[in-house]
């Protein structure tokens, strides 16, 4: 490394080995091939060390300025690595040779590319000293700010607030000029940028600035002709608010964003309603009392769909951070009687956002209220026509539990989720089952034995195999909360009766559920009760379920004791081993070799049934194109291969043997071709 | 207002132009490859760029040369500048429907840096293509010589950094972005929004809005699919964003009439907020009545204050303040209404003619049968017939008006509605968004004229 960090020292007249890997690096900054280029760009820092801070500066960064042209992916990349490129330059005193290539990547035209540009931008703007920022990156900024295209002026929105704490204040003049400029640009690209880095750079200017122009910019931008211009001016507003003095809200903030509650477009609307927790924040309870109540209420009854939902979203979180005081009585007057409204909204998405929220203000508003206000809510809501709106409901119910302990609803519950779990759609199946473990626990195990555990047990022979496996899942969940003895006296005996079920699918459901069960129900249950069912399996007609029993035993082993390894699970396995099928066969011996890795003996006596299965003859098959098939075998004979080299030697020259009189018979029948379904068929 | 115009007009030129022959592209053969159909045609903002698509799936963009002081005449000669293949044949397994490569509209948009992006459809895929120059190429390696050869690696003494050197000048098109799987039905328009961030794409059905930087992703904002497909009564026709407001969209339907749109009163715009509608003269009734109102294209004026639709007969200019009638009525070829019996037997009833503006929006353009095309001129109400023609093509030859005799006395100079080729038609225009230089798509030649230069 040392060494090669100067390679203007060090040069000699026979190659540098230490060079190679670097030149490789270098050359391959060009390649055709995308994927070399990123990885030669991603280890920019290995080259500009091995060039040295001098050439780094002198020629790798004037190369890396004129590869604008590159990939995304690419300049991507590179704009990421000059963020933290400083040490490579030679330090902070030479920082601002990176800003060539960091201002071409600002100006490229896609997103992306050019905010990591802005972002590394504004990291090595800290490490330049006051004076190089004056006399190098403040003149960057303010090209960019007058450049022709919208690309570099966009760019230049987000580093004004980086530079202006640290320049001298007729500079500090300048850069607020050129961001009031660049508030009006013609197009509306270049003021959405400006809009959405208001808020960062009123935080970097004086009071009496941000009074001064900031201000009437975030007006400006407030009543600006396009939607998109104004809906981003509304988190402006948030971050000003916060600056300002309480006094001085109502007369320069309020206006502007009030008429933006009520704007004409439902998206700065929707971007209102979207910050409205943020806003409540900036501006104070006072405020919030006067002017954000009558206005969230505005918001809950919009006529626009998206905007109902942003705010239905925010009820909790509004609710919350209403002042102590009169918390309540504004949530019992204002807030209720439009959620009350929401409950019956025409439109799902405003009820499921409602859904996932409204659960929430019951520890607010404890528990009388709760059940007299918020009950009948919970009700309705529990038996909507959407499974969106019932599964927020069901999903929440902690919050509720706490206060008014969840059998208030239970009856009510149960039909919700009886209906969720037997939806036609196959994701609702899916999302109660998830929830099941939660309900179960906050519903206790009574209550579940009695009511659920049926459908827990349904759901494992519903026919989509994603509601299965889920189910499997849940019942190790189940497991885990209600205890090993639950499990061995509820659900065991009927996963284990699966394993007679005339459908295949069914009784591999059993191996998979003995799969997830094994751990978590021990070694006696496992041993006593789920490996018998196993092993009898071993003898099933389907190839299918021959082969997860193979995968079974694999898994359960670990749980099971010794002396039931080698006495009942080895002979089963060898057994399937000789399986007549190729998947059992690999899963079988791909099992053996996880678990018994000295059984050496095995193998042999297996192979030397079929002289085919020597590991080199099939190394050597499986580059063969026509017998891809055997690829997987191979694999599990490689592991035996590194297990014992000193065997491979052994079989290496068996197999060369073998080959040599397949070749030759193979060179007498003339045709290659004719050989392999002979081996095939012996396979 | 229609002083406003006149005003305009007056340094415009309008009809007082005199239209000249510039170029012409194309193979000259009079068998032509179903490929080589031009599909569309459109000039970029700044009219520096002209691009073609073709039913090939190419796309074909033409660069003005610039300007030569001693040849003014030769200011606008345009030369091929780059070509690509934009869409390919593709196959669509799951509806056993086979997915045409034809190239339905460009959209140019905004210039936002030296590249140039432009938008191309078929029936159901868009693509943002960035065309780019590069004038510099890279050069040294360490491992191996220029030609390709490789080095001794025990050679290697230094490190060296590669170099970009000019090279000739080279332009790329490159696919940026690919939005599929956002229509059912086939394309029928594209349409940037002002805001330069969005556009929109319409169907026969519906409309849906892009983010330009997000695939993934629209939204349907108009839906016009009855519950039941036997209740169908009309199809989108073409759809288009204002040129400033960018909360507007307009779109035209197959009777004949024109909804405008608000996306800021609500997320869905199934409910319009304006709609243009000329109430039907009974005494016109006819079979044809209905396929020949339907509205083949919608354009809104630069100035974003009227909007021209073509129809089959006509092309009508409507005041955005004023939906129950257009404020202006242009007959395109009226003679055809005799011949609409024929006209359906053949298919070409069906035609979808395309109409455009001039820079001022003083004089309007759409095409017609026998390669002729009309120059309707707003602030004079006069009109006139040109052809483009291989016989009209000697350089900076001047177009001379064709008249069509609707009937009665055939007078010298005019055409008999008989002898009217209907297979050479006229269906794309394009007209310099500054200067008086316009593009004329012929079956498989782009006729290029403009202003004659005294």
């Amino acid at each position: 490394g040392n060494r090669a960090a100067q390679p203007g020292t060090t040069q000699r007249a026979e190659g540098d080995d230490s060079l190679y890997p670097i030149a490789v690096l270098i050359d391959e900054l060009r390649n055709e091939d995308v994927q070399l280029r990123l990885n030669s760009i991603k280890k920019l820092s290995t080259i500009a060390l091995a060039l040295g801070v001098e050439r780094t500066r002198t020629e790798l960064l004037p190369f890396l300025t004129d590869t604008i042209y590159d990939e995304d992916e690419v300049l991507l990349a590179l704009a990421e690595q000059l963020g933290s490129f400083t040490v490579l330059v030679g330090g902070p005193e030479f920082v601002h040779c990176l800003l060539p290539p960091l201002e071409s990547l600002a100006t490229v035209e896609e997103t992306v590319v050019r905010d990591k540009a802005v972002e590394s931008l504004q990291k090595i703007s800290q490490e330049h000293s006051p004076v190089d920022l004056e006399v190098h990156f403040v003149p960057l900024v303010k090209r960019l700010a007058s450049g022709d295209w919208f690309t570099s002026r966009t760019s230049a929105c987000g580093l004004f607030s980086v530079c202006y704490p640290r320049v001298s204040s007729t500079v500090k003049a300048e850069i607020r000029q050129h961001f009031r400029t660049l508030c009006s640009d013609d197009t509306p690209m270049v003021r959405r940028a400006a809009s959405s880095k208001l808020g960062e750079f009123a935080k970097v200017l004086e009071l009496d600035y941000v009074k001064s122009d900031i201000i009437p910019l975030f007006t400006a931008l407030a009543s600006d002709e396009q939607d998109s211009v104004r809906l981003l001016a509304v988190e402006a507003g948030v971050s000003i608010a916060t600056l300002l003095p309480q006094e001085d809200l109502e007369d320069l903030v309020m206006p502007t964003l009030r008429q933006a509650a009520e704007d004409k477009s439902w998206r700065v609307r929707y971007m209102v309603a979207d910050k409205f927790s943020e806003l409540q924040k900036a501006v104070g309870p006072e405020i919030t009392k006067n002017d954000l109540v009558p206005a969230f209420q505005n918001l809950l009854k919009d006529c626009e769909a998206e905007v109902r939902t942003a705010a239905a979203n925010k009820v909790k979180v509004f609710c919350e951070s209403l002042p102590e005081d009169s918390r309540e009585t504004i949530i019992m007057t204002h807030i209720l009687p439009c959620v009350k409204e929401l409950v019956s909204d025409t439109n799902q998405h405003v009820k499921s956002a409602l859904a996932s929220v409204i659960m929430g203000l019951s520890t607010i508003l404890g528990k009388d209220n709760t059940v007299e206000h918020l009950l009948p809510l919970f009700l309705v809501q529990l038996k909507d026509e959407y499974p969106e709106v019932r599964l927020n409901i069901i999903s929440n119910l902690d919050c509720v539990n706490e206060v008014i302990g969840i059998r208030q609803l239970s009856q009510s519950l149960l039909p919700a989720i009886v209906e969720l779990a037997e939806d036609a759609k196959w994701r609702v199946r899916l999302a109660i089952i998830e929830y099941m473990p939660l309900l179960a626990g906050q519903l206790g195990v009574e209550f579940f034995d009695e009511k659920l555990n049926s459908l827990c047990m349904a759901w494992l022979i519903d026919h989509v195999y994603a509601i299965r496996e889920a189910a499997t899942c849940n019942l190790m969940k189940l497991v885990e909360k209600f205890g090993a003895e639950w499990a061995q006296n509820t659900i065991v005996p009927k996963v284990l009766g699966m394993a007679n079920d005339s459908n295949y699918l069914h009784r591999m459901t059993t191996l998979f559920c003995i799969n997830a069960l094994s751990e978590v129900c021990g070694q006696e249950i496992t041993t006593k009760h789920m490996l018998p069912v196993v092993l009898k399996m071993s003898t099933d007609q389907v190839a299918n379920v021959r082969f997860n029993v193979a995968r079974c035993l694999q898994k359960i082993g670990p749980v099971l004791d010794s002396s039931a390894l080698q006495a009942d699970v080895k002979p089963v396995l060898e057994k399937l081993a000789t399986d007549q099928d190729m998947d059992v066969k690999y899963f079988a011996l791909e099992a053996i070799s996880g678990m018994y890795p000295f059984i050496s003996l095995t193998f042999q006596h297996i192979s030397s049934q079929k002289h085919f299965n020597s590991p080199l003859y099939c190394f050597f098959f499986s580059f063969s194109p026509c017998c891809l098939g055997y690829r997987r075998l191979h694999c599990v004979i490689v592991k035996f291969f590194k297990h014992y080299l000193w065997m491979s030697c052994i079989y290496f020259i068996y197999s060369c043997i073998y080959l040599f009189i397949w070749s030759t018979c193979t060179f007498l029948k003339g045709s290659s071709d004719a050989h392999f379904p002979q081996v095939d068929m012996i396979l | 207002c229609l002083s406003g115009i006149a005003t305009v007009t007056k340094e415009g030129g309008g009809n007082d132009v005199q239209w000249c022959f510039s170029q012409v592209k194309g193979a000259i053969d009079d068998d032509v490859a179903e490929a080589d159909i031009i599909s569309t045609v459109e000039f970029n903002h700044s009219g520096e760029l002209l691009a073609t698509g073709d039913k090939g799936g190419r796309v074909v963009i033409f660069q003005q040369e610039t300007e030569n002081k001693s040849q003014p005449q030769c200011r606008s000669e345009y030369n091929v500048y780059s070509t690509f293949q934009s869409h390919e044949p593709e196959f669509d397994y799951l509806k056993s429907l086979e997915i045409e490569e034809k190239i339905n509209k460009i959209r140019w948009l905004p210039q936002k840096n030296a590249a140039q992006f432009l938008l191309s459809t078929n029936d159901k895929t868009i693509k943002l293509w960035k065309i780019s120059e590069r004038d510099k190429r890279p050069e040294g390696y360490n491992l191996k010589e220029e030609d390709g050869r490789y080095r001794d690696a025990a050679t290697i003494t230094t490190l060296r950094v590669p170099v970009f050197r000019p090279m000739d000048l080279m332009v790329e098109a490159s696919p940026r972005r690919v939005f599929a799987n956002g229509h059912t039905y086939h394309i029928n328009s594209i349409s940037v929004n002002s805001d330069n961030e969005t556009y929109l794409s319409a169907d026969d059905l519906r409309i849906n809005l892009w983010h330009l930087e997000i695939t993934d992703r629209s939204f349907n904002v108009v839906d016009i699919k009855p519950a039941n497909m036997e209740e169908l009564t009309e199809v989108i026709t073409a759809a288009e964003f204002h040129p400033h407001q960018c909360n507007t969209f307009v779109y035209s339907s197959s009777k004949g009439t024109i909804r405008l749109c608000d996306m800021r009163a609500s997320a869905l715009c199934d409910k319009h907020s304006k709609l243009f509608e000329e109430p039907e003269d009974p005494s016109n009734r006819s079979f044809f009545s209905e396929i020949i109102s339907s509205i083949s294209d919608v354009k809104f004026s630069h100035n974003g204050r009227y909007m021209m639709t073509r129809d089959y007969l006509s092309v009508k200019i409507w005041d955005l303040n004023m939906e129950n009638r257009p404020v202006e009525t242009y007959q395109v070829h009226e003679y055809l209404r005799s011949k609409l019996c024929s006209l359906y037997e053949n298919d070409c009833i069906f035609d979808k003619f395309e109409c455009c503006w001039n820079g001022n929006d003083s004089v309007v353009m759409t095409g017609s049968y026998n390669n002729f095309f009309r120059m309707l001129d707003r602030s004079q109400r006069r009109d006139v017939t040109l052809e483009a023609s291989r016989e009209s093509c000697k350089p900076r030859q001047v177009l001379k008006p064709r008249r069509v005799c609707a009937g009665g006395k055939r007078k010298k100079d005019e055409i008999s509605v008989d002898s009217l080729d209907f297979n050479k038609k006229i269906l794309h225009t394009a007209w310099h968004p500054q200067e008086n230089i316009i593009a004329v798509a012929t079956t498989n030649n782009l006729y290029i004229f403009q202003e004659k230069v005294n």
